[in-house]
């Protein structure tokens, strides 16, 4: 067991883990965020993907007391003052969405595309999203909403 | 008041979905839970021989642990084939049993056996490790081509088979091969695939002690189906006792059709142990136990004349349908393959032979497009090296044979009622810039890359429904579907669906649909589905079908609302009905001009009365309230078409396929959202390509599954693709009010012959086998370098 300290979507939080908590379960069954989704067991499909102090990472394949001390965004912690981030309004107008279990991970992977990239080419979202596998769009629409976010950032 | 069908109207469900909000099944929690872990067969064939749970009993957390012998003795019944299929001799097909957990034998990896149940997952886990079982391994039958000369899998299923069916004329066809110029052979297996929806399957289950209600949360395409499946035959518990509530479903492709072993199991279990119970697939269990896909290996043959006249087609598979026969096992590779078989051409005799065959592996059932796209990928293969060898353009060749009229009666089932498919070529073609393409080819060998180009043209019979035919061809259930529609008394309405979204927007395409026949802004429509305790009953989601069949059942509740609302609205305004005219939401007395919304129709509807005035707004012959409800079954299938261009270029160096260019022209019919419809597409031609170059799905011979994860098995990903460039054409259905046709499944129908097409092109006529994968490929280029080299 260890004691944690983060800041999870802008709240402070503390809570005593045992050491092989995985962090999107941590997520998930300790602060109830179900936003964050478990696709696969192989760190390949990006269901889980969230931000640690600004960087996106696969939370399936990171433990809970790694990220001591950092600070945790997570797709319900995007949305600002109940006003959807540029990228969620992206793929809502672009349809870059049909089941939407990938797509927190595809949001938030997307997302930090644009922190370090403005106007990134079809095949470098392409590239960037190799990461988050979708079954439903056949991602066109996801590249369109990638786009469409980066001429409102 | 514009029309809403037809427009891009944004998607009622991504605000959740994008907040993170959604409620998938394994994001619900109920207090005082266990967990669940199976322990499952690793042997493909076994004997069960003992099962020890004493010690595992004894593990910390352990609430029980239940097996095959417990499930027996209760006589909770086992899994079903949803159709009956007969043999050519008449026979009817033969199906083994198959319990929920195995008791005396094990026939893949993966078959639970036991099911651990623990206050934690990790207790559960760790349980589960201490179940002991003694196997006696036995030889285990894996390949579809050989499993007939196999050891016997089940008792009494002589060669592992299940049927040897036919359908059309062996004696016509063959007098058509006899006047046949040239005859057309293909050797081809279409691969084995894993649905993969990115939500692995789940289940909740929450028995109630004082109702003795049982509350299944689960991953599934058809709540309603299931209750039925697990009462009637399962025995879980009557229908009135179990609540089925499949919640927002991450996707399912086929794979979420099926009442899995899990569900049977979990919801008994709960019974007896009276407390909820968590179970949560794994990826690797989902590989293990989902149904898998396609999985055919065929022989057919084509015969035409010189000048490039069909005559006759032939076609002799054998179906692998895994362990079991399930939901849709024995009729994806019969009546939804066979007839397709002859595709979008007149060819006046034809038959297909179909031979279903049981193997160690797991069950195989319907996955998106389930037989149509085997029957077009057969066809489509066909009538390319038909071109080849005729010397006649691929294009050319199939307009040639192409029905110019219609209703066009196609060779084997079914009548098509509507479509022009030289419109729909002749479209692609253009947009696909088809007649330079030889100048794009030199360009690309000038860098040293070889070019292909490859097209297909297909239809398909879909929208699965008619109920009298489905039931006359063995389906064991009618295939109609249902909708009620609420109106509440302060104007909000609510629409229930027997269908079932799991991605596909019925949220937003069915309100859009009853926006415009009542009349009222989308907003005030919420659709309901998904919860067999709020619907009344339905077939739900597969085979394109929501639409077709479950949004004109709404259509037709909305116009009974409609009828009432002008025999109110006519007593309310003292006019006779005949005078009411109904139009964008208002019910108009035609000569005063008098008006009623229909939002005033419904509250009076409810609230039918005055104070001081004895009157009622309700006709004679009516009832207060304002709920109507319909089932709707169709008079025949909806029938898409289209044709689909394909540019491939090869690097020869490294064998590595890029698609290039990627052409689609599909006639839905009328199109409710276009933006939801193209997403339809693209997701569809991904899986496609998926199969043609990436996905495989292996056993050894031992039966172990070698491609049990993301690791071994590819997933296309984002950089896998270009953008896809889409057409419609529009030809209305005739069998549903609002022409619509199923477009769910047509981009993984008619993609892999494209993209297959295109490589073979590109490797000079070599035939090549999906996945075409770049080892294989950079083989074949090694060929055309070397026969290249004897030419010159
Ligand atoms: S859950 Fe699949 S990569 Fe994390
Ligand atoms: S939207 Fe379903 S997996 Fe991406």
């Amino acid at each position: 067991m260890q004691k944690i300290n983060l800041e999870v979507n802008g709240k402070k939080i503390s809570k005593e883990v045992p050491d092989h908590t995985i962090l999107s379960n941590f997520l998930r069954d300790h602060l109830n965020l179900t936003g964050t989704h478990v696709g696969c067991d192989t760190s390949q499909c990006g269901a889980c993907v969230i931000h640690v102090d600004g960087k996106s990472i696969k939370s399936c394949s990171t433990l809970a007391v790694d990220v001591n001390n950092s600070k945790i965004t997570t797709i319900e912690g995007l949305a600002k003052n109940g006003e959807m981030h540029p990228m969620q309004e992206a793929f809502k107008k672009m349809h870059g969405l049909q089941c939407g279990f990938c797509t927190p991970g595809m949001v938030m992977s997307a997302v930090d595309l644009l922190k370090n990239k403005k106007n990134p080419t079809d095949q470098e979202i392409r590239k960037w999203l190799e990461g988050n596998i979708c079954r439903c769009t056949g991602y066109q629409n996801i590249v369109a909403a990638v786009k469409e976010a980066a001429s409102k950032l | 008041m514009a029309s809403l069908v037809g427009s891009r109207v944004e998607r009622k469900e991504d605000k959740r979905f994008l907040t993170g909000k959604g409620r998938y099944t394994a994001d619900i929690n109920i207090a005082n839970q266990t967990y669940a872990v199976f322990v499952r067969s690793p042997h493909a064939r076994a004997k069960i021989k003992k099962v020890d749970v004493s010690k595992a009993l004894k593990s910390s957390g352990v609430v029980g642990i239940l097996t095959g012998e417990e499930i027996a003795t209760d006589k909770i019944g086992g899994l079903i084939a949803g159709w009956a299929i007969r043999s050519e001799d008449g026979t009817e097909m033969k199906v083994p049993a198959n319990p929920p957990l195995a008791k005396d034998v094990a026939n893949f990896v993966g078959e639970p056996i036991a099911i651990v149940i623990a206050d934690t997952l990790d207790e559960a886990k760790s349980a589960s490790d201490l179940v002991k079982i003694d196997y006696k391994i036995l030889k285990a039958v894996t390949n579809t081509a050989k499993t007939m000369s196999g050891e016997t899998i089940h008792d009494g299923i002589d060669k592992n088979l299940c049927y040897d069916w036919l359908l059309g004329d062996r004696e016509k066809v063959k007098e058509a091969f006899s006047k046949a110029d040239k005859i057309i052979k293909v050797d081809l297996i279409n691969n084995r695939l894993v649905p993969n929806a990115m939500e692995p399957r789940a289940c909740v289950v929450d028995y109630n002690t004082a109702s003795e209600e049982i509350t299944l949360y689960t991953t599934s395409q058809n709540p309603h189906l299931s209750r039925l499946v697990m009462s009637a035959f399962g025995g879980v518990a009557p229908e009135n006792k179990l609540r089925v509530v499949a919640p927002d479903v991450g996707g399912g492709f086929g794979s979420k059709i099926n009442v899995y072993n899990e569900e049977i199991v979990c919801s008994w279990a709960s019974k007896k142990i009276e407390r909820p119970i968590k179970w949560v697939a794994e990826r690797t269990e989902s590989f293990l136990t989902d149904t898998h896909g396609r999985d055919h290996v065929t022989h057919a043959e084509l015969a035409v004349t010189n000048d490039g006249k069909f005559l006759g087609f032939k076609n002799e598979t054998i179906a692998n349908l895994g362990a079991y026969a399930r939901v849709f096992g024995t009729v994806t590779p019969t009546y939804l393959f066979g007839p397709c078989a002859t595709g979008v051409y007149e060819i006046p005799a034809a038959y297909s032979n179909v031979k279903a065959v049981y193997t160690n592996t797991a069950p195989v059932d319907a996955y998106r497009g389930a037989g149509r796209p085997e029957a077009t990928y057969t066809i489509e293969r066909l009538v390319e090296k038909a071109a080849m060898e005729l010397g006649i353009d691929r294009t050319e060749l199939r307009m040639r044979n192409f029905p110019k009229t219609f209703p066009f009666k196609q060779t084997l089932v079914h009548t098509v009622d509507s479509g022009d498919y030289v419109a729909g070529l002749e479209k692609a073609k253009q947009m696909a810039d088809y007649n330079n393409f030889e100048s794009r080819r030199k360009e690309s060998e000038a860098k040293g890359k070889l070019r292909g180009i490859g097209v297909s043209s297909y239809f398909e019979a879909c929208g699965i429904a008619p109920s009298a035919a489905v039931m006359s061809l063995g389906c064991g259930v009618g295939l109609w579907e249902s909708a009620e529609v609420r109106f509440n008394p302060t104007g909000q309405i609510s629409v229930f669906t027997g269908a079932h979204s799991h991605g596909q927007s019925h949220q937003t395409t069915f309100a859009q649909i009853a926006a415009d026949e009542l009349g009222v802004p989308i907003e005030n429509i919420d659709v309901v589905h998904g919860d067999t305790d709020k619907g009344t009953f339905g077939m739900g989601t597969y085979g394109s079908r929501s639409l077709t069949v479950g949004g004109i059942a709404i259509v037709n509740a909305c116009k009974k609302i409609v009828a009432k609302g002008k025999r109110v609205a006519a007593k309310m305004l003292e006019v006779s009905e005949d005078e009411i005219e109904f139009k964008d939401g208002e019910f108009v007395a035609l000569k005063s001009n008098k008006k009623k919304t229909i939002g005033e129709i419904a509250f009076a509807c409810y609230v039918p009365g005055q104070r001081d005035e004895m009157k009622s707004p309700i006709p004679e012959g009516d009832e207060p309230g304002l709920i109507e409800s319909s089932f709707f079954d169709p008079a025949n299938f909806s029938f898409p078409a289209g044709s689909h261009i394909c540019e491939v270029e090869i690097d020869p160096e490294t064998g590595e396929v890029k698609v290039e260019k990627y052409t689609a022209v599909d006639d839905f019919g009328r199109i409710v959202n276009p933006m939801i419809v193209e997403g339809q597409v693209h997701g569809g031609i991904a899986q496609g390509i998926g199969q043609a170059l990436h996905e495989n799905t292996e056993y050894d011979e031992t039966g172990q599954l070698i491609t049990a994860s993301y690791m071994d098995y590819t997933m296309p990903r984002a950089d896998n693709f270009p953008e896809f460039n889409l057409g419609f054409t529009c030809t209305h259905a005739t069998s549903n009010p609002l022409g619509v046709k199923g477009c769910g499944e047509a981009g993984a129908i008619a993609s892999p012959p494209t993209v297959m097409n295109a490589v073979i092109d590109a490797l000079g006529g070599q035939e090549i086998s999906m996945p075409a994968t770049a080892e294989k490929v950079w083989k074949a280029c090694k060929n055309l370098k070397k026969s290249n080299s004897k030419a010159a």
